[in-house]
């Protein structure tokens, strides 16, 4: 069948693509070109050098020319600044901490990606994801799977993927472990087989997400207090959008015992910090609630819940509430619940479900 | 069966040109500076070459600067030509906003540079009227640029007319000739202009050669500062190989052209009126009477172009859009977008250029499988093909 295969220009979407010649299949890669690259960048436009995205697109065209599969690099600047850069400034904006990688899979990728493949005639959209996806018993209902790969793991970031969209998503590499895809690569010669993985934010690739915010949001930010959980104020903020829930650097106060970011107040631009003691949560709710099934189950389920990308799983339970939230509660609490990061609900390794934190 | 219908990006390589270019690295293995024979040799091949192309557009052979293709004879053109008006202490020109980036990047680097510019209106077919070049004209006005024919709608400028009312007003005219040259005929003196750009790929030459011609007596200041070159007009040694090749072309072009246009126009037109009845939704971008006579530009209503351009190269059909960026995807259309045209309308308009080489069964072909296409990309939202 035809396959529409995404190439990063990473060594994952690479061996992925490369699975998929093996297979048999009638592969098209496509490379996503998602913001300008010279924004932020010193010397104003006149001024040029090297550009790690660009070359990562041409990483993805060298991968392709190896396979011998046609490869285009396609303009999605316009939907990738609609859905994944302005949610993230305005996530910050609110006093939340985004996941903007959550969008890019299931509104970027498995929506406007799959459009595109579907113009192109394939049958189905492949990414370079640790996860896997599996049909139910009833041979009907498809499953999402944590990746083979404990380490690599990705599938926090596929929660929101709609029955509709795991029908045609293919995860060639989430049966591997990064080594095997590594020696994979290697065995065939891809020039990416060494390229270190990606952890920062793509469009941020500075790593200065404060500056990034301020960059584009449409007002200055506020500033405002720094208070304790009993509302004395500590010091001052130069904006929320500089914080996260269980930071501890940077707060810019001196206190006999290490303060943690609370939470953060929006409404009244105000930063609560707190000891460690005072970080733990067991309850919170959490909206916009995808179950994978298609079905929110009718009584309260236990499962395992992940608060973000890095946190081990823990026995939580949740209750759903109609139309799209969820009641999650802790065995025990956690540190740092953070308000705009993702909470996934696992049985062992099938991915139930998630949504987003208040 | 591939069939290549991107021309206006570069034309294949005549056969008659890649035997001369072939030949002369072989055999003119000298420097056209050099006293010996070897040297003598290269200047004599050069020589021709500016024979050849000074016939094809009806100029003096000395006026002719050879340059490494269009965008470096715009460049020269236009910072030639600021740098040595520089003392007037007239600041102000003129383009469209149809011009190829070429163009309207080397007119941003003036503004930096403390130039200002006014950007002409155009009409709806992509024509520039006469009397808004008179209305934008200033006192401070030292230059007007306007291309001769547009690289992606094909539109014919009525350069003659407009580079007479900058002569009345003491302005120098460029003309950015590189899609007009060696496809219709081109006349520097009707024209009337003070320099011309043009390029040798487009017409059957090699990439990265081109020209820029000079009225005699009109001087600019040379950007590539260098050795003597080119009567110290463009310094560093001449790609002699490829000015040869550049000098068949023209030769070529010349015996040529008279024969092959109005056949290319006739193709063209079979062409683009076939799409228009089989395909609904579409429409031509551009004047249809002014206009080189291998270029068409068709909007299709409800797609994205570059799916439609992706989805025809997987069926071996070369075409294009207007401009890509950096990384080789695509922009939505500047040109259309100048000339008033919606944005969905930038992004969803393809650019047929024909050649010399293109066929009747070629057409038919691409005619024939577009409605398909079409159709399939504008059912967007729909599932995929087949379930895994």
């Amino acid at each position: 069948m035809r396959v529409v295969v995404a190439m990063s220009g990473g060594v994952d979407s690479s061996v992925a693509a490369s699975l998929l010649v093996e297979a048999g299949h009638d592969v098209i890669g496509l490379s996503m070109q998602l913001y300008d690259q010279r924004e932020g960048q010193p010397g104003g436009p006149e001024s040029f050098g090297s550009c790690c995205s660009l070359d990562d697109l041409q990483d993805a065209r060298r991968v392709a020319t190896t396979l011998g599969i046609p490869h285009y690099i396609v303009n999605f600047e316009e939907a990738f600044d609609r859905v994944v850069v302005r949610n993230f400034v305005g996530e910050y904006a609110a006093g939340r901490t985004p996941i903007p990688c959550v969008h890019c899979n299931a509104d970027l990728k498995f929506a406007h990606l799959v459009e595109r493949a579907a113009g192109l005639d394939a049958a189905a959209v492949a990414t370079g994801h640790y996860a896997r996806v599996a049909l139910a018993e009833d041979r009907r209902t498809y499953r999402l799977l944590r990746g083979a790969d404990p380490d690599k793991d990705q599938s926090y970031f596929l929660f929101p993927l709609t029955q509709d969209q795991l029908a045609h998503a293919l995860f060639p590499v989430g049966m591997l472990t990064k080594p095997a895809v590594r020696a994979h690569a290697e065995r065939l010669g891809l020039s990416v087989a060494h390229k270190p993985d990606s952890h920062e934010i793509c469009f941020v690739p500075d790593g200065r997400t404060g500056d990034f915010v301020e960059r584009h949001l449409e007002q200055p930010p506020a500033d405002g207090e720094i208070v304790d959980s009993a509302g004395r104020v500590l010091g001052r903020h130069a904006g929320l959008h500089r914080y996260t829930v269980g930071q501890r650097k940077g707060l810019g106060l001196s206190a006999p015992a290490p303060l943690y970011v609370l939470k953060l107040e929006p409404a009244d631009s105000r930063l609560v910090v707190g000891s460690r003691d005072e970080l733990g949560r067991a309850t919170f709710s959490a909206s916009s609630v995808n179950w994978i099934a298609g079905r929110r189950p009718p009584e309260p389920r236990r499962v395992t819940a992940r608060i973000r990308h890095r946190h081990a799983d823990a026995p939580a339970t949740v209750i759903a509430e109609p139309p799209s939230g969820a009641t999650v509660t802790f065995d025990t609490p956690q540190l740092a619940v953070t308000p705009g990061q993702a909470v996934v609900f696992y049985d062992g390794d099938e991915v139930l479900g998630g949504g987003w934190i208040d | 069966m591939r069939i290549y219908l991107d021309h206006n990006a570069t034309a294949p390589v005549l056969p008659e040109v890649a035997a001369a270019v072939s030949r002369a690295m072989q055999e003119t293995i000298g420097n056209a500076s050099s006293v010996h024979t070897f040297g003598q040799q290269a200047k004599t091949a050069l020589d021709r070459t500016r024979t050849a192309l000074a016939a094809l557009i009806d100029a003096d052979p000395a006026e002719i600067v050879f340059t490494a293709g269009g965008t470096e004879a715009d460049n020269l053109a236009l910072r030639g030509a600021a740098d040595a008006l520089a003392a007037t202490g007239r600041t102000h020109l003129i383009a469209t906003g149809i011009e190829h980036e070429a163009i309207l990047n080397t007119v941003k680097a003036l503004e930096r540079r403390g130039w200002t510019s006014t950007s002409l209106p155009l009409d709806a077919s992509g024509v520039v009227r006469p009397e808004a070049l008179a209305e934008a004209l200033r006192p401070d006005t030292a230059l007007v640029t306007v291309m001769h024919a547009n690289n992606e709608i094909g539109t014919i400028q009525p350069v003659a007319d407009l580079a007479a009312i900058a002569r009345r007003h003491g302005a120098l005219f460029h003309t950015d000739a590189v899609q007009s040259v060696g496809k219709i005929p081109v006349s520097v003196r009707a024209l009337g202009v003070d320099t011309l750009a043009l390029s040798a790929h487009k017409f059957g030459g090699p990439q990265g050669t081109g020209a820029l011609w000079i009225r005699r007596g009109l001087r600019l200041v040379a950007q590539l500062t260098g050795g003597r070159q080119e009567r110290g007009r463009r310094g560093g040694t001449e790609n002699v190989p490829g000015l040869i090749g550049l000098g068949v072309a023209a030769a070529v072009a010349a015996d040529t052209l008279a024969a092959t246009a109005p056949r290319l126009a006739a193709l063209r037109d079979w062409f683009e009126q076939t799409v228009l009845d089989t395909v609904p939704g579409t429409a031509v971008n551009g004047d249809r009477a002014a206009r080189v006579p291998n270029t068409t530009n068709i909007g299709f209503e409800g797609l994205e172009a570059e799916s439609l351009l992706i989805a025809l190269d997987l069926e071996g059909i070369a075409v294009s859009t207007g401009s890509a960026c950096s990384s080789g995807s695509l922009e939505p259309s500047h040109v259309l977008r100048a000339m008033g045209l919606p944005s969905a309308r930038a992004r969803n308009s393809l650019r047929f250029s024909l050649g010399p080489t293109t066929t009747r069964e070629e057409l038919e072909l691409v005619a024939g499988v577009l409605p398909r296409l079409v159709a399939r990309l504008r059912t967007l939202g729909r599932p995929l093909a087949t379930a895994r």
